[in-house]
């Protein structure tokens, strides 16, 4: 075994309390989603359901990763970002309930997470869509002399569509400060990667556009820290935008109405076994005895009282009053009719 | 005071105004700053304001419109330019999934004022480029639609969509950039986006249209009135939000109503309007309703053929004189 410095990770700069947090968001998260599954069994969640198990380091390292001035926006499996930003699990549960407390007040569910107040601008719904949008926070963050970066957040499918390439253009085109952070967790829905994609390595799409481009593994939380801080700097340096793909994968269906007839049991039972992120952070955590087994037990058990209070706060928040349905649709006011 | 200009000037002068008051107020488009623009509305602008403020884009509408949806919730002023309305089908799922919908879906915590401008139009351009979809757009909640026929509105409904909240779709027409019409002295005159306008006033029948239909009605009531009818024209001006209670009011009046749109007659904006006064009006009608309208078939490039598409004055005078019963109905499709 190779020594350490107490409290940290051979050749990892992250203070103790910084690697904790990691954890406890990844708990946070796959937590959050397990009861979140079971709530839509009982029928307190309709509708779509995105889960993001399996994936939760690429949003803990990446969020970690961030300025908390910078721009976020991202696909519909959005529900781990909103965890790792910190948003509060009990506003994120309701949301899911489609209760007035929820993030959006019931407006959006799963798909439509988004908190102004930490310049989370959404989780769009529409595949790639959010790619140009993305651009355009980075395009005004340029504009204005700021030093924010837009980070976008999407899937191996979104790198098919018309909307991808026209964002990786205008970014590269007129230099703008945006990582593209996509999530290849493998499927697009139900089709294997290698049936909807020319290229099976994402990041090499990037170079059509000339913009700097890695793979990095999605299943270590570390690994996507330390390479997002890379690209942010890059981006905030005025060298225009950044590609990254975070090799992961979903252990759950794509959503709650999948029957996963496209991939084997014992595929996705490789990568729970194999390639956890959250077991892969615990055993580097007590391997090199920067926590004890009782620490982080004390954090999975304050995630577990956590989410139990999100699901008591959403079961009794109040449904949205209907009186606010046509509430929102204009913003300056409409007198004729 | 008042001047009398173009249409396009008065475009110009307010793209510019709002330009100099707010320095967040940037253009972008295709072919809008070293060429000038197609209808040259924004020509030496580049020069005037430089490439950060006038960007010229690549052929990629989606990722215009997408960009000034990103730019605006930034918080930026887009005026993002559509170079024909028959390429904002590109553009659609930016304006329909993600524009109009971001300030409710996020519950009014944010706002993603973009105006997007276009140009309808025809002239032997043949099928896909000579195309009417304001009621695509018209059909979304969430967007304002307008579409002024006369400069003053031109002017004043511009600089108010720059200035407003919410997402406009700016419907221009290339047949008017030339015509001209009084518009107010002043960097402060603007415009409340909605609301129709009676614009000649008549007893017999009314007639409500909008861009270039407006201009045909018109031409149409000089005409008829010449015979001794007299024709109320609506200028509609505003789609999204529609302003029923002004057309109403005045088929109340004239118990008739024709409607001149250049769109294709089924599904139209035509067919949201005598809908909804006949539910407010019904039995104030002394005569169906009518629209004039194009003909149904994608639009054809020889001269005498788009000619047969596009409403003319001729054919709107016919559908006057067939709500006051005095010819037999068309033989064709109107």
């Amino acid at each position: 075994m190779t020594s350490t410095v107490d409290g940290q990770l051979p050749g990892v700069a992250l203070p103790k309390s910084e690697l904790l947090e990691m954890y406890r968001l990844m708990v946070l998260i796959r937590r959050f989603e397990e009861v979140a599954a079971e709530q839509y069994a009982l029928g307190k969640i309709a509708g779509f359901l995105h889960l993001y198990i399996g994936e939760e380091a690429v949003a803990v390292g990446a969020i970690r990763a961030m300025d908390p001035e910078d721009h976020l926006v991202t696909h519909y499996r959005d529900h781990g970002y909103a965890l790792a930003l910190g948003l509060d699990p009990r506003r994120c549960m309701a949301e899911l309930f489609g209760k007035a407390t929820g993030l959006v007040g019931g407006r959006g569910g799963s798909m439509h997470f988004a908190d102004a107040s930490k310049h989370f601008w959404g989780g769009y719904a529409i595949v790639a869509g959010l790619l140009p949008i993305a651009a355009g926070l980075g395009l005004a963050s340029k504009y204005l002399n700021q030093r924010r970066v837009a980070v976008a957040i999407f899937g191996d499918g979104a790198t098919n569509n018309g909307a991808f390439h026209e964002a990786l253009n205008f970014a590269a085109l007129w230099k703008l400060p945006v990582l593209f952070l996509c999530e290849n967790n493998q499927y697009g829905m139900g089709t294997a990667v290698q049936y909807a994609s020319a290229v099976r390595e994402m990041y090499r799409k990037a170079c059509a556009y000339d913009i700097p481009a890695e793979q990095v593994d999605g299943q270590d939380v570390i690994a996507v820290y330390e390479a997002t801080k890379r690209a942010l700097d890059h981006c905030r340096s005025g060298n225009g935008p950044y590609f990254l793909e975070a090799l992961t994968y979903r252990y759950r269906g794509h959503s709650m109405a999948d029957p996963e007839t496209y991939r084997s049991k014992e595929e996705v039972e490789e990568w729970r076994r194999h390639r956890d992120p959250i077991t892969r952070l615990r055993e580097q955590l007590l391997t090199h005895n920067v926590a004890t087994i009782e620490e982080l037990a004390a954090l999975d058990r304050a995630v577990e009282e956590a989410v139990a209070e999100a699901v008591r706060f959403a079961d009794e928040s109040p449904e949205p009053d209907p009186a606010t349905l046509t509430q929102f649709v204009y913003a300056d006011p409409i007198t004729v009719r | 005071m008042a001047r009398e200009i173009t249409y396009r000037d008065a475009l110009r002068e307010a793209l510019r105004e709002e330009m100099y008051r707010d320095e967040r107020v940037f253009l972008m488009g295709e072919d809008i700053g070293a060429y000038g623009g197609s209808y040259a509305v924004t020509r030496g602008f580049l020069q005037e304001f430089g490439p950060e403020r006038v960007r010229d884009t690549p052929i990629a509408e989606l990722g215009i419109v997408g960009l000034g949806i990103g730019a605006a919730i930034g918080g930026l002023r887009p005026v993002v330019e559509l170079m024909t309305i028959n390429f904002s089908l590109l553009a659609m799922d930016q304006i329909v999934n993600h524009l109009a919908k971001i300030y409710y879906m996020f519950n009014g915590q944010f706002t993603a004022p973009v105006v997007v401008r276009t140009v309808e139009g025809f002239g032997q351009l043949a099928a896909t480029h000579s195309q009417f979809f304001e009621n695509y757009f018209a059909y979304v909640p969430g967007l304002r639609v307008v579409a002024p026929a006369v400069p003053k509105d031109a002017k004043g409904f511009l600089k108010a969509a720059i200035r407003g909240n919410d997402p406009v779709i700016f419907i221009e027409h290339s047949l008017i950039y030339r015509n001209r019409g009084e518009v107010p002295d002043g960097e402060d005159f603007v415009l409340p986006l909605e609301g129709a306008e009676v614009r000649r006033e008549g007893q017999d029948v009314t007639i409500v249209s909008w861009l270039r239909g407006y201009y045909l009605a018109l031409g149409a009531a000089e005409e008829l009135a010449r015979a001794g009818i007299e024709c109320e024209v609506i200028d509609l001006r505003v789609l999204r939000p529609l302003d029923i209670e002004t057309i109403v009011r005045s088929v109340q009046k004239t118990n008739r109503l024709v409607i001149v749109e250049e769109g294709w007659k089924s599904f139209g904006v035509g067919a949201e309007i005598a809908a909804a006064v006949q539910e407010r009006a019904l039995d104030y009608l002394d005569a169906p309703i009518l629209r004039v309208a194009s003909v149904e078939v994608p639009m054809p490039y020889a001269r005498n053929l788009e000619r047969l598409v596009v409403p003319n004055k001729d054919r709107v005078i016919e559908a006057v004189r067939e709500v006051l019963y005095q010819r037999l109905p068309a033989p064709v499709a109107r």
